[in-house]
């Protein structure tokens, strides 16, 4: 990026905004611009210049968490039509190793961020609530990848996966009692216990740790 | 894991080896007067002749038979590791055989470990390697395998020879190469220890997988750095030049390099094995261990990493041959590795303790041993920490102080080096007894006072444990997704990361080596989601059959007090003759009362011959597999029928219908009785009170309808849009008579477009049109349907993401209760 003022200045904030490194902020720069054809904003064509994303069996999801304005905390549904490079660094900030630094409560506010950008995908509809319907949906896709794996045994998987997770929500329910869909709180009750802060990461390059092990 | 169950096999081996002393027994006896008879002998008694595997065998069973006098006593076993115990256990009975013989004749000699002790141990590691996890820390195993353990030889062999030239140790026959030589025997953490001590520990698995994979790999380190070290000390230490100790680096990379080679082209050999062993079930698990047994002989031939090319070649195919292999083979691998490795560990432990008892390999020197413990565990400590700060800055997952005192203190020292210290020639090594001796000591100690003390350790430093959990569908799924999200986002933030790799790799593995390594079957049901959901199923099953036999009859089926699973019919398996279809009937009639428990009670007195029918019907489902079992004859190549992988199908159709049961009823709330009953009548009074307008008042009807509606319909059928209501049931009870019509003419299910959830019983049970299908049995069906669905139309549209969209979570309904639905349906179409 350029050495001008007003430029850096626009770094500092996303630094303090995102809590990525100017270096990632400027790393993930660079590729913005690639993706975008030096435009301002990215669209969701865009996104179809990256060949590797096509073996992606969930790719129109993920494209698609890209624009929601959920996940850009600009609203509470709805999608957006292009993003610039400060939403682009808000959904790549979802991806953030948790700083060692971090004391307990802001572990579990960061948890339940990554959390939040899990369910936004599956909520597709944004009301809140992962029906049954917006389940298969999801499971059908990520079963997509492999070709002997029928529609119908993804539904069914995703049948059973309901139940569990209404079983592992509700309990016992009472007689007059229906599970209408997997509810933001009862997704952070099926993911008790798994430790997702290890696990939804991506390791941003850095200027001076380029690793190579892991 | 497995640990407690592998056990079972071995039982079996105790038993068949308890009869041969008896035998023996049998045979002293005319034995004793073989001297003086002379010509024929009836009974000889030839100890040579069977003397060496006699022995063999005997320590065998005295180990086993220690294992079990162990776990009779729980206090004991959850304090003290049982390769402590073992330890011990060989101490007493080599103090027990010198006392005998004053020879001490068993030892553990190094071709005996390095070939038949240590080959099955690093396999069943291998094979059982969680994958994912290791490669998923192999820089950070690597790291530590490697330099770790050059760093531990190093500074171990350096300092010794710093004390020894101050003179503390007194007068030794040593040099700086034979101290080298030492360090690096004695550097390397032994996989053997670590896996006896941390599977009782049950630390978290990153840490786990850290010591454990640093353990199998510096595997190549330790040979390396002991044939460098060992050549150097026949040279002798004035002839070294610095091309030996570059033709050294060289040689550990070839040796490490090649030996994983070696590893992953057997299993790749291995994989492609499995694939068409589909005739010879009964060698199929024969072939796997064969073939990674090769890969250790063939590496060890070629003077290459023997340990690692076992522990890739189980690492690298397991994901192949699992899939290959029968269910059955699939056990049988298990559990004969399992056995075959838990045995082989026995045996070590044991006969390490034995070994110690030989006067004549002990040379004492307090210095030299004392110093050497220190030294060990006081740099292993400082190597931990200085490693884990390099690698804490490029890891994700930090490793805490906690972790790296645990993984200081589980580097345990065992039989690997014992018996590389063994090997040493004494000619060339001049103190090899003084090794020898500390080597021992070293062992015991790590193994016995580390092994002791490091599950309080564990404990009293809060370690992260590791849970038992129960594989969770929702998780994998998650997890699943995670993996696609993760590699997406590095694909558009453009790095080449760890997911991305995997991404990759996972992806070829699908386009190509699956392909030629898996069968076809296989390649089909292979998927990791696939088998949890399988897995849960299956033990849903299980446990419904064990159930069943628990209360002694699978009469529980319909009976409502006893699980949750009641008011849904459970007669699926529908009696297929007439007379049971009448009586069938009359239950029909009746079931409308079936929340009542009295009438229940006289309703089971009265239909008792049809449950017997039933039951029988279920027997013979849910019982599949034993039945087929216990009917096979003898036969040396085949076990059972082909008929497996139809049963296990059938099984998962069947499980699937009854956890979606299952899931209903509890969903729709059985278990308060009363209540429901009480529900149910006034429903009813209100029914019979709108009876002829059924349309608006018998809502609950409708979404029997919405079950058949194809998914076209979806939208259509929200029971939330009261404006589109009627419309849309005029539409979906016309298509639902289309359907009745077109069924009964078909003879195929109707609505059904999951074939997971089509009825497994036969077709033409279901779809025979019923006898008494006519126009005036109309109310009671509803009535049932009635019990079957939500009590009050208001529930319905909570039902709703089950059920409008909901065919196959209903479809149940339609399995076991097509001919109710007709009737459900019937009189809304003619009403309308």
């Amino acid at each position: 990026m350029g050495a001008s003022h007003s430029a850096s200045e626009e770094v500092r904030e996303l630094v303090g905004k995102t809590g990525f490194s100017s270096d990632q902020i400027e790393q993930l720069h660079r590729r913005f611009k690639q993706l975008s054809g030096d435009q301002p904003t990215i669209r969701k064509e865009n996104f179809n210049n990256v060949p590797d994303l096509e073996l992606n069996p969930i790719r129109s999801k993920i494209v698609r968490a890209f624009f929601d304005n959920r996940n850009l905390r600009k609203g509470s549904s709805g999608l957006a039509d292009e993003i610039n490079f400060e939403d682009f660094l808000t959904i790549m900030s979802y991806f953030r190793p948790i700083d060692i630094a971090m004391d307990e409560e802001q572990v579990q506010l960061c948890r339940k961020e990554k959390l939040r950008f899990l369910f936004h995908m599956y909520d597709s509809d944004s009301d809140g609530r992962i029906t049954l319907e917006e389940y298969r949906n999801v499971v059908e896709e990520l079963l997509s990848g492999n070709p002997h794996i029928e529609k119908e045994s993804a539904r069914s998987i995703a049948d059973g996966a309901m139940m569990e997770a209404a079983s592992v929500c509700v309990g016992q329910m009472e007689p007059d009692q229906v599970y209408e869909g997997i509810t933001f709180d009862d997704f952070l009750k099926i993911w008790q216990g798994i430790d997702i802060e290890t696990k939804m990461h991506v390791r941003f390059l850095n200027m001076e740790t380029i690793a190579l092990c892991h | 894991m497995l640990g407690r169950g592998a056990l079972g096999p071995t039982w079996g081996l105790l038993l068949a080896l308890s009869v041969l002393p008896r035998a023996r027994g049998v045979e002293e006896e005319p034995g004793g007067a073989h001297g003086e008879t002379q010509g024929f002998q009836v009974v000889t008694f030839e100890w040579h002749h069977v003397q060496d595997p006699y022995i063999i065998a005997l320590w065998i069973l005295v180990a086993s038979l220690a294992k079990i006098g162990f776990h009779l006593s729980h206090k004991v076993t959850s304090v003290v590791p049982e390769s402590s115990l073992l330890i011990v256990l060989g101490l007493v009975l080599g103090g027990i055989v010198w006392a005998a013989d004053h020879i001490a004749s068993f030892t553990l000699t190094p071709t005996l470990f390095f070939f038949y002790l240590l080959p099955p141990i690093v396999l069943d590691a291998g094979y059982f390697m969680p994958n994912r996890l290791f490669f998923g820390n192999l820089g950070t195993i690597l790291l530590y395998a490697v330099i770790g353990t050059v760093w531990n030889a190093a500074t171990t062999g350096l300092s010794l020879y710093g004390v020894f030239l101050s003179g503390l140790m007194g007068d030794l026959d040593i040099g700086l190469l034979d101290f080298l030589l030492f360090g690096s025997l004695i550097a390397a953490v032994d996989p053997v220890a670590v896996l006896a001590v941390f599977e009782e520990v049950h630390v978290n698995e990153v840490l786990f997988i850290i010591v454990f994979g640093e353990s199998l790999l510096n595997d190549a380190v330790t040979v390396v750095l002991y044939n460098v070290f060992e050549s150097f000390v026949t040279l002798g230490g004035d002839k070294v030049t610095g091309v030996d100790c570059v033709k050294g680096i060289v040689s550990f990379f070839v040796v490490s390099l090649g030996g994983t080679l070696v590893g992953v082209v057997f299993a790749f050999l291995l994989s492609l094995v499995t694939r068409f062993t589909k005739h010879v079930r009964i060698i199929e698990p024969g072939f796997v261990f064969v073939l990674s047994y090769l890969s250790y002989l063939t590496s060890e031939m070629l003077s290459l990493s023997a340990i690692l090319a076992i522990t890739f070649c189980g690492i690298c195919c397991q994901k192949y041959v699992k899939a290959n292999i029968s269910e059955q083979s699939a056990t049988t691998v298990r559990y004969t590795m399992k056995m075959l490795a838990s045995g082989a560990e026995t045996i070590i432990f044991m006969f390490l303790g034995i070994s110690a008892v030989d006067p004549l390999i002990w040379k004492w020197n307090t210095a030299f041993i004392l110093l050497t413990l220190v030294f060990i565990s006081v740099y292993r400590a400082i190597g931990v920490v200085l490693q884990t700060w390099i690698l804490n800055r490029y890891r994700m997952v930090q490793l805490e102080i906690i972790d790296q005192v645990v993984m200081s203190y589980g580097g345990l020292r065992g039989a690997v080096a014992y018996a590389l210290v063994v090997l040493l020639d004494e000619n060339k090594v001049k103190e090899k007894n003084l090794f020898v001796s500390t080597t021992l000591i070293v062992i015991f100690f790590t193994v016995i006072f580390q092994g002791l003390t490091i599950k309080p350790l564990v404990q009293w430093l809060k370690v992260k444990r590791s849970e038992q959990r129960e594989p969770k569908l929702n998780e994998k799924l998650h997890g699943r997704a995670f993996d696609h999200i993760l590699s997406a986002i590095e694909d558009i933030s453009g790095q080449i990361g760890h997911n991305y790799l995997r991404d990759k790799w996972s992806n070829f593995d699908r386009k190509f080596l699956s392909k030629i390594l898996m069968r076809r079957s296989a390649q089909k049901s292979r998927d990791r989601i696939l088998n949890v959901f399988h897995e849960l199923n299956l033990k849903d099953a299980i446990s419904y059959v064990a159930e069943g036999e628990r209360r002694g009859s699978l009469a529980f089926i319909r009976s409502p007090s006893t699980d949750n699973m009641v008011n849904v019919d459970f007669s699926t398996p529908r009696p297929s003759t007439v007379e049971a279809s009448v009586s069938y009937l009359l239950r029909e009639n009746v079931s409308a009362v079936r929340l009542d428990m009295q009438s229940l009670e006289q309703r089971r007195q009265s239909v008792r011959d049809t449950e017997d029918m039933v039951t029988h019907h279920t027997l013979q489902q849910y019982l599949y597999k034993p039945r087929q079992q216990y009917k096979h004859l003898y036969s040396r190549h085949e076990l059972t029928a082909d008929e497996d992988e139809k049963q296990d199908k059938e099984i998962f159709h069947r499980t699937m219908r009854k956890r979606l049961e299952s899931f209903k009823s509890a969903k729709l709330g059985v278990n308060p009785h009363k209540k429901a009953a009480k529900l149910y009548k006034r429903e009813r009074a209100q029914k019979r009170r709108n009876s002829s307008i059924p349309n608006g008042k018998l809502p609950m009807v409708s979404p029997l309808q919405d079950f058949t509606i194809k998914e076209k319909d979806l939208e259509l059928s929200d029971p939330e849009e009261p404006p589109n209501y009627d419309a849309e049931e005029m539409s979906g009870g016309i298509e639902f008579l289309a359907n009745i019509t077109q069924d009964t003419a078909t003879d195929s299910p109707s609505g059904i477009d999951n074939p997971v959830f089509c009825p497994d019983e036969d077709p033409s049970i279901l779809s025979r049109v019923p006898p008494w299908l006519s126009p005036g049995e109309t109310v009671v069906p509803s009535q049932r349907a009635r019990v079957q669905i939500p009590h009050s139309p208001g529930n319905f549209h909570r039902l709703a993401p089950f059920r409008v969209s909901g065919k196959s979570v209903d479809s149940f309904l339609l399995a076991d209760g097509s001919e109710e639905q007709s009737y459900a349906a019937l009189p809304e179409s003619t009403h309308m």
